[in-house]
Parts: structure tokens; sequence; C-alpha cells
């Protein structure tokens, strides 16, 4: 592709490397630590679900025992596939006997590693080809359909109830959506477990649950091949669950993940070592499970300024990119994040969101790029709001983003309603059609607005990115430079979650999903 | 559709503005023009159409025009509808509660810090004692706020730190002290046995004997704190449900100013 920006590509590889070399020392801490909610995910892919009478999950009552027990830097693993050796039960088995306080997992005599590995990994191999059957069964839909040229329609639902919003994804894949995501209820972020089952009460949003996963992927698919095109799911694996929820959605074949290495302990004020940690495990099952991440740089640009803080979007992505990396996620899985948030008022406004997403474009030219709606200046004026969802949709038919989420006129009044979900799809299909190949005819000036904001923007990232090389990013984060948040190594939620792994901690499926994930 | 588009059907009503008599403004005086948008949950047919105009005239309109129509799925339907609308109100007797002037948003609250304080504010909070709570102090705090109302953590003007849950009134303290706070937020969720009482009293005390009650605001929130409580124990003021950051931070801001705080 040739740039339009007349973009210094050596400002973009020195960025890259800078980005390389701090994911690598974060890298180094990370490996070094697991995580209760790993330890939860590992039980949950070992086949351990269900709650026990309380209404507790049993991958949690499991990872507690050992943990009260001070045996979770060996690693779930090793005490459930001892157990399976010593008891002859299955995983489900064992974690059912220690909920009822038969067994006690951590207290029964150690068979040999080797034989326990071997037990463990016979269970996780079937896990594994279990989500493998679900991506080769997404290829084989996209392979039956065809896949989507263009942008991908992607809407939100978000009534609470699951039986709702079915019915609502179901008007909106008819509407012509093609990504359906569920809204999370409020709060879900900061619980230290996954709730159970089908669930029909959450405010602003809907549980993620394994069960709620499973009952809108059957609806999707049942739409998909009823209008012989695939509908994606989406779904949020952040907050404190960030893998047990990447695991789900492998499980249940979800098609786009948010997931976002530092969302959570910027905006949730979750513990940035408990953050990094989690969002490893749980982009290798991600990238295994050929699921798209959304990364969450949006986010900072409702909080600082569009203008002012574009650097920071993109050094957060070049960051982004690096963790996906190591976890096994190839780039046409990184729906790394942006937004059209600049001020209305501000003149040439629009101008500078058309350089920007191009230059994300550009930096990332093989990345389903994940673009953001206007929310932050929508105020209630439908009439308005509509015309800023019109500007935004042309920037993304203009510079081919990827994942397109659909602004709603009635932003900041309500979750959406049914009619605003298809008055957005309109608007959008409308603009994508009439300007289809508008932006091959566009060319940019040379030294113009465009063109230099975007080498203004790389070059503060790429400074940017220096300076977080040189401090690390545990003191970035201290200090304020993502989205103008502070946070403490040891402050926020979940560190007491977070364990430093002894010698012969095992978890089988990290070394099988980074071996087997891009074929 | 079309009926009434060009009408050159004489508008036999008053053209004078009536204030006891008000009603909305199209393009003549007193012709009650609105429009309105709406769903059904049935296939979109005649009988669906049929059936908006009839809603449209249960809701006091007369000349109800569907201006558009069209599926949404096989059993919704979306309306546009435009009609004039026969109810009036007096606006001449209506009298409006005045609600607290001084309530700023967030960017009121930015504004009269830069203009008035010129540096920003230093918040420290914390849902303190034994109280696991934290979903109080996150919604006044945290970034993404609650029910659509940012926490103070948005403010440019407010360095914000939420210290989380379960944090001992020493702890507190001590934080406030290095971060040099000017403002202190305590939560309490917690108030079984009046555990909360006792706990905020504790934290006054504390200030007290470091010298520091009046170097700071000091703020309780939860689901059982009042004003008046609040008060009553030593502290600035309180506040219950429904209230949201730009309430806590006209109050600090207000506050900050009054006591000629620097």
């Amino acid at each position: 592709m040739k740039s339009k920006l007349n973009l210094n590509f050596a400002v973009v590889d020195k960025a890259r490397q800078y980005a390389r070399e701090i994911a690598a020392d974060t890298q180094k801490f990370i490996e070094k630590h697991t995580s209760v909610t790993i330890e939860r995910t590992v039980a949950r892919l070992l086949g351990i679900d269900g709650v026990d009478t309380q209404g507790v999950p049993l991958p949690n009552i499991l990872v507690d025992n050992i943990r009260n027990n001070n045996g979770l830097s060996l690693g779930l693993s090793a005490y459930v596939g001892n157990a399976m050796i010593q008891t002859g039960k299955t995983p489900q088995q064992v974690a059912e006997a220690v909920a009822n306080g038969e067994l006690d997992i951590t207290r029964l005599k150690m068979a040999d590693m080797f034989e326990i590995r071997a037990r463990i990994e016979e269970i996780a191999r079937q896990t594994v080809e279990r989500i493998r059957n679900n991506r080769r069964q997404r290829e084989e839909y996209l392979g039956r359909y065809g896949d989507k040229k263009g942008p991908y329609l992607y809407v939100i639902v978000a009534t609470g109830n699951i039986y709702e919003d079915i019915i609502q994804a179901h008007a909106a894949a008819n509407q012509g959506a093609d990504i359906i995501a569920v809204i999370r209820t409020t709060g879900q972020s900061l619980l230290d477990f996954v709730p159970f089952g089908a669930t029909t009460e959450g405010f602003g949003g809907t549980f993620a649950t394994q069960e709620n996963f499973r009952l809108m992927r059957a609806a999707l698919d049942e739409v998909s091949e009823k209008q012989g095109r695939y509908i994606r799911l989406c779904n949020y694996c952040s907050g404190l669950c960030m893998p047990e929820i990447a695991a789900m959605g492998a499980l249940e074949r979800l098609d786009v993940m948010l997931n976002d290495a530092l969302y959570g302990i910027l905006f949730r004020d979750i513990n940035m070592q408990r953050t990094l940690v989690d969002q490893y495990f749980s982009r290798i099952i991600n990238g295994f499970a050929g699921v798209i991440i959304n990364t969450g740089e949006d986010n900072y640009l409702t909080t600082a300024d569009a203008v002012e803080e574009a650097h920071t979007v993109l050094a957060s992505q070049f960051i982004n990119e690096q963790f996906a990396l190591i976890s096994g996620i190839p780039e046409e899985q990184m729906g790394l994040g942006h937004a059209f948030e600049i001020n209305p008022d501000l003149k040439n406004g629009f101008v500078y969101e058309l350089a920007q997403a191009q230059m994300a474009r550009e930096i990332f030219p093989k990345a389903p790029l994940k673009y953001m709606p206007p929310t932050k200046f929508k105020n209630g004026n439908i009439f308005r709001g509509h015309v800023q969802d019109a500007l935004f949709n042309m920037v993304t038919v203009l510079t081919n983003q990827k994942l397109h989420l659909l602004g709603m006129l009635t932003e900041a009044i309500h979750t959406p309603l049914m009619s605003d979900r298809a008055l957005s799809i309109e608007n959008a299909r409308y603009i994508f059609n009439t300007m289809a190949d508008l932006g091959d005819e566009l060319e940019f000036k040379k030294d113009g607005i465009i063109t230099t904001r975007a080498n203004q923007v790389l070059n503060e990232a790429c400074n940017m990115l220096e300076n977080i090389r040189r401090d690390g990013l545990f003191k970035t984060l201290e200090q304020g430079k993502f989205a103008g948040v502070k946070r403490p190594f040891t402050g926020g939620k979940g560190l007491d979650g977070v364990v430093e792994k002894q010698s012969g901690y095992f978890n089988p499926f990290v070394d099988m999903m980074l071996k087997g994930g891009n074929k | 559709m079309s009926s009434g588009l060009y009408s050159t059907k004489e508008k036999n009503f008053s053209k004078e503005l009536d204030l006891t008599r008000l009603k909305p403004y199209g393009d003549t005086m007193n012709d009650g023009k609105v429009q309105l948008s709406f769903t059904l949950p049935v296939a979109d047919d005649e009988r669906a159409i049929e059936a908006a105009r009839q809603l449209g005239a249960k809701m006091g309109l007369s000349d109800v025009q569907v201006s558009h129509h069209e599926a949404l799925d096989k059993n919704f339907s979306f309306f546009v509808v435009y009609g004039n609308l026969t109810h009036t109100v007096d606006i001449t007797s209506i009298k409006v509660a005045t609600i607290d002037s001084t309530i700023m948003d967030m960017h009121g609250v930015d504004e009269f810090i830069k203009e008035n304080i010129g540096r920003k504010l230093v918040v420290v909070g914390a849902s303190t004692g034994t109280d696991a709570h934290t979903v109080g102090i996150d919604a006044i705090m945290n970034m993404k706020g609650y029910a659509g109302h940012y926490g103070l953590e948005r403010y440019q003007m407010i360095e914000a730190y939420n210290l989380g849950s379960q944090v001992t009134n020493e702890d507190f303290v001590k934080k406030a002290v290095e971060l040099k706070a000017d403002v202190l937020l305590v939560s309490q969720t917690v108030t079984q046995k009046d555990v909360h009482v006792t706990n905020m009293v504790e934290l006054v005390e504390l200030l007290e004997a470091a010298n520091l009650r009046n170097k700071v605001i000091l703020v309780a929130g939860g689901p059982r704190i009042t004003n008046d409580l609040a008060k009553e124990l030593g502290y600035d003021a309180g506040f219950g449900p429904g209230k949201y950051a730009e309430h806590v931070a006209s109050f600090f801001v207000d506050e900050f100013i009054k006591r000629k705080m620097k």
C-alpha cells in the first residue's frame, strides 16, 4: 500500500522497536506469575463448571481450596491431576468433592509429577481439540458464505435479559449488522468470579456467562444460516476474570472479544500486575481460538482530549500489538482501537479525524482496526447526533476501518432502542455505498493539514514510547501517562490474587495453544 | 401520505399566542405540530400503519400522518408520525421547585477550579475500616463513573486517588498527608450495628490529633449516610443514594472557597 500520508516509516519502525522492548521487559515479570483467575481458567478448560448450593462457581471453590493452603504457586493442574490419580475421579468430580467438603486436594499424597502431567495433558488435549473445532467451524461458515468485504457493522445489545437480547440481536442481524456485541452489566468487570447460567437481570447490560454465550451463539447461527452470511458475536474479556471469559468465549465460539492490556488498570482501577499477568493467558486463548481482540484505546479519548492525546492512542496500540504478538495473536486478529472523539466545535476537526484514522490504517496495515463512534460530544440532540455519526461513517469508508461500531443518535439518552440501531445501520450502509471507492480517489496534499497532523502524532507517539522504554511500563502507569490516570504498582483491585510461580508450576494450555494457534 | 403536506385548508384556529393555552409550534402559532417515532412489535403492513395512526390519535394528536414506516424485523415495524397536538398547558400556573443552583457538571467544576482556585485539587477517597464495598467510592471516583455521571478521576482539575476498600483510618490519614489531600471522601456501605458511626468518628479523632481536620474538606457517602448524620459526626457533608460525582465536587469546590483554603 502506498502511503497517502507520506509517513516517515523509519519513525514507525523505531516506535515499534521501542514497544517490542517495553513488552519484552514486562513479559519477564508476567511469566513469573500466575493469578486466581488464570488458575480458575485452567479449571474451566479441564471441564470444571457449575456452582455449589450457595451459587459459588466450582472453579472458585477449587482455587480457594488450593490458595488457602498456599498451594497456588504450583498451579491448579498439579493438584487436580494428582487428585485424579489418587481418587480416580474426573476433574468435575474432584471439584464437586471439594465443594461438598469431602476432599481437600492439597492434603493428598503427591504422585509423580510426570504422571500428573500426563493425566492433565490428556484432558487438556480434548479441550484444545474442542476449541480447534470451533475455529474450524467458523472457517467453514466463512468458506461457505464468504466473508464481508469492507467494514463490519458492529452493534451492541444491552437489555440485561439474554432472551430479550436475542430478540434485539435477531432484528439487528436482519437489518444488516455483521457483529453483535452483548454489553455486560455494570460492575461485572469487578467481580472476581463469573456468574453461572442464563440470566435475565442486569443493569445497563447482561451478565457474561457461558450459558448466555451459548444461547446467543445458537441464535446468531440460526440467522447466519438463514441469511447466508456469518454473523459474528462479541463479548468482553476484561476485568478481574479476563482469561476465564476468554476461555468461555473460546468454548462457545465467540468471534470478537474486547481485550486490552491496560484498560482494566486505567479505567477499572484493577491492579497493574494482575491485569498484565491475566491479559497474557487470555490472549493466548483468544489467539488460539481465532478470536479478533478489540483493544480499548478509544477510551483514552473519552477522558483525555482527542487532539492533544492522539499520540497516547498510537503509543498504546503499538504496545498492545507487541503484547498480542507475544501471546500468539496474529495481526489479522488485532482489532486495535481508536475513536472519532474530536470536539465538533473544533475547526477542521473532521480533517484531523481523517488524518488520525488514515495514520492508524497505514501503520497497522493488516489489523482489522476497531473504530469507535462519537460518544463524548453526544448531547441528547438526536438530530445533531445523526450527523456526527454520518461524519464518523465517512471516515471509516475513506480509510478502510474494519470493526465499525455504529454510533447511535440516542447516545447519552438510553441504551439503543431497536429503531435506533436500524437508523444507524441505514446511515452507515448509505454512506458506505455512496462513497464506496471515494477513498481510492483521494490523495492528500503534500505538507497539508492531514499529512502534517499524521506525522506529528507519529513523532509524539514515538517519543512517548522511548520514554516508556526508559522508565518501564509499570512506572509509566504510575505517572499517569495514559488517559491522564495514575495507578500505583500495588494499588487497585485484585493484587492479592497474584501469585509467584514456584518451580514445578505448570499450565498445560500455554504451550499447547501457543504452538497450535496459528497452524 | 401527503395529505395535508401542502394543505390549503383554512386554518380555523386562533393565531394569537395564549400562554394559558400553550401548545407546540410548527410553522404557525397554535398549530400544535409534533413529531414522534416509535416501533410496534408487529409486522409492517396496512393494519400496523392504521394502529400507529390510532395510537397517535390516542396521544391527543389530530390529523395524524404516518410519514414513514418500515420493517425492523419480521414482527417489528418502525413509524415516523406527525400530528397536531390537541392538548394545551397553562404555563402561567406552573411553579417549578428551584433546584439547588450550585450543582455544576464536570466541565463546570473544572472551569470553577481553574478560575477560582487555579490549581488541581487533590481528592483522596476510600472505603474505610472493615468495609469491603467499593461500589460507592467507585461510583464517585472511577473514570467511568456511574449511570452516565463521570467520576472524579475524569475531572481535569481534580487529582483523584481511589484507595479502594478496607483501608484503615490510620493508613487513610497517612496517605492524605503524603498526597497533600484537599478533600477526603469516606465511603461506608456496611452499617450493621452502626459500625460505620464508630469508624467515621475514629477518623475525625485521628485527623484532629494530627492537627489536620481544618486543613481538609471531609465528606462521607453511602446508602445510609445523610447530611445531618455526617455533620453530627464532625464531617463537612454527607451524601446518600442518588448523588453523583458532580454533587460531591460542586460541594467541595464551593466549600474550598468559603473556607478560604489555598
